[in-house]
């Protein structure tokens, strides 16, 4: 291996390292909010990205219809709360179950966007309410369980959509159109443009959601959320507020990973899955409560695959799955006292 | 602690209505009969598919210990299938095992060499991930197992002498005294067995002393700890028996299939092996062998419908398993098995079998020699905790001498119960020193201070609430037996498990409980239920007793029997540290007060010296104006 072999898996492991991060902060943040380990994180990369891809083709994705199916769903459980004497938020249930749907209907039946940008917003408004209707309809009902539970419940719903996604895409894998086709060239090492428009998006991302967590108010509510839930719910934050958003801004998260990878790497309906995992390995990097750590996991989790891709090909899946253990043999060095569980 | 008899029909067990037919133990020796009349005359398909059922039940039952009766779980048993699965394959087939061995196992007896090295591995891989996870919290166990499902699988599919993805053929069938098990037929007998018997096994471990620490272990690991129980290595060892049994499962299955490759040990099989569970009833043996057989079935019609429902064919089957096992978890949390058991409740009679009641048990459980009265067996010296910025405890000095009963009170979040914490073991002092019985305790976990004579009580109550009131009890006296796990698996220990009963029943009539031995004890007053946790405490046979709010939810009867009770123990030369808000049961019992205010020591002394100081008057009822401390005296 040369100095240009190692600038140019150094680069790789740069690009996916940025997606590995985004992955990670919106499972650190649906984690550390709601207690669910949230599993199909990478479900909702596969589905933005596939997502475009057929609408890129001119053609109706079907994750408008999954989309309409769990807004209905929704309304009629909501509903269903409201008969059974539930005080619920209609505000938000229409939000989430009617303006953004018919929203995204609108765009993708009507409109029939051609450009990128439109095409772009398609995609979010077709993903981003996923979340909180996904969060309502399979994790609310079972508040009150406890982590493991809820995990079980993630890996049931990563079964279903994973299922769903061959369903709707078929086995065979989609690439979209770069967002940026330009080429350039850095100190003799080649840089395509999108690699730049998936770190400069993710870097973007990192600092929104620095500034929403540090100065907005609803930012300061999920982080008090994710101090002390009890504490947070007695001085007035809803508990639904702070479940439907972290699963929206998961979401949200998922589609714009999926649109910056789709030009870089073919997608398949299962491709998110291991996307989703890697995030997690970083995630875990950071106790699954720490952003920074998280984000430098990712990092860490982006170059050991891509200079594994180049030492040990068939094995890098492998070498990537198995840093977790001494990542968590790490950070059982920090703690001794036994605690029972939440 | 009187209990009027009206206080005791929760105890009533349901009653057994007349149409009842059997014992479930009946129940199940006749569906095992019929089932062993019948295998002669299945139709093969049956047949093979029972011995599926029989495989996957194998690995559920693992995950139902793992996961309804552990608290923990895993994605990744179809990974220790694999691994059974692979071993037994590379060692029937591969001539580089066949040259290491030397021709010193003749061919068959191979595959029980295959059994053996996959236990091994399996053994030493399950204990490396649990060891690695063991002091983390719950939630990386099973994120390092799908982390370990996804590599074995790439693995396996990666590694030239294992066959790749086509996997290894030509294994040979098992040969049991020179008889060949080729046909499912034949080895569906020995999966059956092999279940049967392993589930009989995994009845008595969880009817046994570390079957009760394993319940433990699922919401209860700190109060498990704190009688002595090391709950993490009980994690372990209970992850790597759900392994073995993973492993035996994949042994058979590579002996009654004849080939391995790596597709059934992918992580979507892990992740359906504890759907299995999960919907079966994770936490019921039984549950099982009904959920593999559910999962089992209803795959073999989903293969057959959905591909031609959905126009195409791929795993679709997994959308209605997740869409499943979604409504079994929000519906029916425990699963379909109790719900099973309820309808056909009225079938079946309760166990007939009185309660044992051995006059005197045939083993004697460990005594401990109670220490001389006036010996120092708990000192705290100039203890402080910091939290934070917070001091919550501020260098506080006491001594508990053996035949006293020495009461900390002070006003709420006067820092009692941080103290409490640092004097059993469950957090650590920010500086100064604690020593039990002489030793100095820095850094030891709680199980230390209970090997060493302490028994405590918890402000919370920490019982296990579907559990009997015995069997809570019984926990208490962990540390003085002996039998492990593989005793209780054999039914060895029965003898000593009769003594530890008796020992709770003891002391569970000496708390004045007698009535409510047997039923669970969450359906007990909050007050009893502390009395419960002394009742366990002293099941320990403990030096030290600290009691946490004990009277706190009693009724006047009660308290005074608890006074009564308390007299008598430090009578009998305990130490006892008590907590305690009622400030008439503290003042009529106590020998010696300290009182704590911010997490300072204000007051040392007898009940009397503590009740004239000023300090500890205005801590109580506000500014110190003479005319209050007039009435007061």
């Amino acid at each position: 291996m040369d100095l240009q072999i190692a600038l140019l898996l150094g680069q790789d492991g740069i690009v996916n390292g940025a997606v590995y991060g985004l992955m990670a902060l919106a499972l650190v943040l649906v984690f550390s909010v709601t207690r669910v380990i949230f599993i199909p994180q990478g479900e909702f990369v596969a589905f933005g990205a596939l997502s475009m891809a057929v609408l890129q083709a001119g053609r109706v994705p079907a994750t408008l219809w999954l989309l309409l199916a769990l807004a209905a769903m929704v309304l009629v459980v909501e509903f269903w709360r409201w008969k059974r004497g539930v005080v619920v938020d209609w505000a938000s249930a229409l939000a989430w179950c009617v303006v953004l749907p018919l929203a995204a209907a609108a765009l993708v039946l009507l409109l029939k966007p051609t450009s990128m940008a439109g095409q772009t917003l398609a995609t979010l408004l077709l993903i981003m309410p996923l979340g909180p209707l996904l969060y309502r309809l399979a994790y609310r009902p079972l508040a009150s369980a406890n982590v493991l539970m809820l995990l079980i419940v993630s890996v049931a719903l990563h079964g279903v959509l994973v299922g769903l996604g061959l369903l709707f895409f078929g086995a065979e894998g989609y690439r979209t159109t770069a967002f940026s086709e330009e080429r350039f060239d850095i100190g003799g090492i080649p840089v395509s443009g999108q690699s730049l428009v998936v770190v400069g998006v993710t870097l973007l991302l990192v600092l929104a959601m620095f500034l929403f967590f540090g100065r907005s108010m609803i930012g300061k509510a999920l982080r008090a959320t994710a101090i002390n839930r009890v504490g947070a719910r007695l001085s007035g934050i809803p508990t639904e507020l702070s479940g439907d958003l972290s699963f929206a801004l998961a979401a949200l998260i998922g589609a714009v990973s999926g649109l910056l990878i789709a030009p870089l790497t073919t997608v398949y309906y299962d491709t998110g899955f291991l996307i989703g995992l890697k995030g997690f390995v970083a995630a875990i990097v950071g106790g699954l409560a720490s952003y920074p750590l998280a984000l430098a996991g990712a990092l860490l989790v982006g170059q050991l695959e891509a200079f594994a891709s180049f030492w040990a090909s068939p094995f890098k899946e492998v070498l990537v799955f198995t840093l977790i253990i001494p990542v968590l043999w790490w950070r059982s060095l920090h703690s001794h006292h036994v605690e029972d569980e939440e | 602690m009187n209990n009027t008899p009206s206080s005791n029909t929760a105890a009533a067990a349901p009653a057994p209505a007349g149409r009842a037919l059997a014992t479930p133990r009946q129940l199940t020796l006749a569906c095992v009969a019929a089932l062993a009349l019948a295998w002669g005359f299945l139709p093969e398909f049956t047949v093979s598919v029972l011995s599926n059922i029989g495989l996957y039940a194998l690995v559920a039952a693992g995950l139902v210990m793992l996961t309804g009766v552990g608290g923990m779980t895993s994605f990744g048993q179809a990974a220790f299938v694999g691994m059974g699965a692979y071993a037994t394959a590379w060692i029937c087939t591969s001539p580089a095992a066949a040259a290491w061995m030397g021709g010193a196992v003749s061919p068959a007896l191979l595959p029980w060499a295959g059994l053996l090295l996959g236990l091994a591995f399996t053994f030493a891989l399950a204990w490396a991930l649990g060891a690695v996870t063991l002091k983390l919290q719950g939630h990386y166990l099973p994120l390092c197992t799908i982390a370990w499902g996804l590599s074995l699988y790439y693995l396996l599919g990666n590694m030239d002498f294992l066959g790749g993805q086509t996997g290894i053929t030509g294994v040979p069938p098992l040969v049991i005294a020179g008889y060949s098990l080729a046909t499912p037929r034949a080895l569906g007998v020995v999966i059956w067995a092999v279940l049967l018997l392993a589930l009989w096994a995994m009845h008595n471990l969880l009817d046994s002393r570390e079957g009760r620490a394993i319940r433990a272990l699922k919401g209860g690991r700190l109060m498990a700890e704190s009688m002595g129980v090391d709950t993490a290595r009980h994690r372990v060892k209970l992850f790597v028996l759900a392994a073995l049994l993973a492993a035996v499962s994949g042994w058979l299955y590579a002996h009654l299939q004849r080939f391995v490759n790596p597709t059934p040990f992918n992580l979507n099989i892990g992740i359906e092996l504890l759907f299995m569970a999960v919907v079966g009833g994770a936490g019921h043996l039984w549950g099982a062998v009904l959920g593999a057989a559910l999962i089992t079935l209803l795959k073999e019609k989903l293969q057959d419908v959905l591909p031609a429902l959905l126009g195409s064919s791929g795993n679709f089957e997994v959308i209605v398993f997740g869409l499943l096992m979604l409504f079994v978890l929000q519906r029916f949390a425990d699963g379909l098995w109790p719900t099973l058991a309820r309808l056909a409740g009225r079938w079946v009679r309760p166990h007939a079998a009185a309660r044992m009641q051995p006059a005197a048990p045939a083993v004697q459980l460990a005594q401990r020699k109670l220490p001389a009265r006036g010996e120092v067996l708990l000192q705290a010296t100039n203890v402080s905790k910091r939290f934070g910025g917070l001091v919550a405890n501020n260098d506080i000095s006491m001594t508990l001498k053996a035949g006293e009963i020495h009461a900390l009170i002070g006003p709420n979040g006067a820092g009692k119960s941080t103290f409490f914490n640092m004097v059993s073991g469950v957090d650590d002092p920010s500086s100064g020193e604690v020593r039990l019985a002489g030793q100095p305790m820095t850094a030891k976990p709680s199980r230390v201070f209970a090997a060493l004579g302490l028994g405590r009580t918890f402000q919370h109550v920490r019982l296990l609430g579907a559990r009997s009131v015995v069997e809570n009890v019984a926990l208490g006296a962990h540390l003085r037996a002996r039998r492990g796990w593989i005793a209780a698996m054999l039914r060895l220990d029965r003898a000593e498990e009769a003594a530890l009963m008796a020992e709770a029943r003891r002391q569970i009539e000496r708390c004045g409980l007698g009535a409510h031995a047997d039923t669970p004890a969450a359906s007990l007053s909050l007050g009893q239920q502390r009395v419960v946790e002394i009742a366990r405490a002293l099941a320990g046979q403990p030096s030290v007793l600290l009691l946490d709010e004990p009277a706190a939810g009693l009724r006047h009867l009660e308290k005074r029997a608890l006074s009564v009770l308390l007299s008598q123990l430090r009578a009998e030369g305990l130490g006892i540290l008590v907590v305690e808000h009622d400030m008439e049961f503290v003042m009529n019992l106590a020998d010696r007060i300290t009182v704590l205010e911010f997490g300072t020591v204000i007051a040392t002394g007898t009940p009397a010296e503590v009740q004239a100081n000023p300090r500890v008057l205005e801590a109580y009822l506000g500014g110190a104006d003479d005319e209050l401390l007039g009435d007061a005296r």
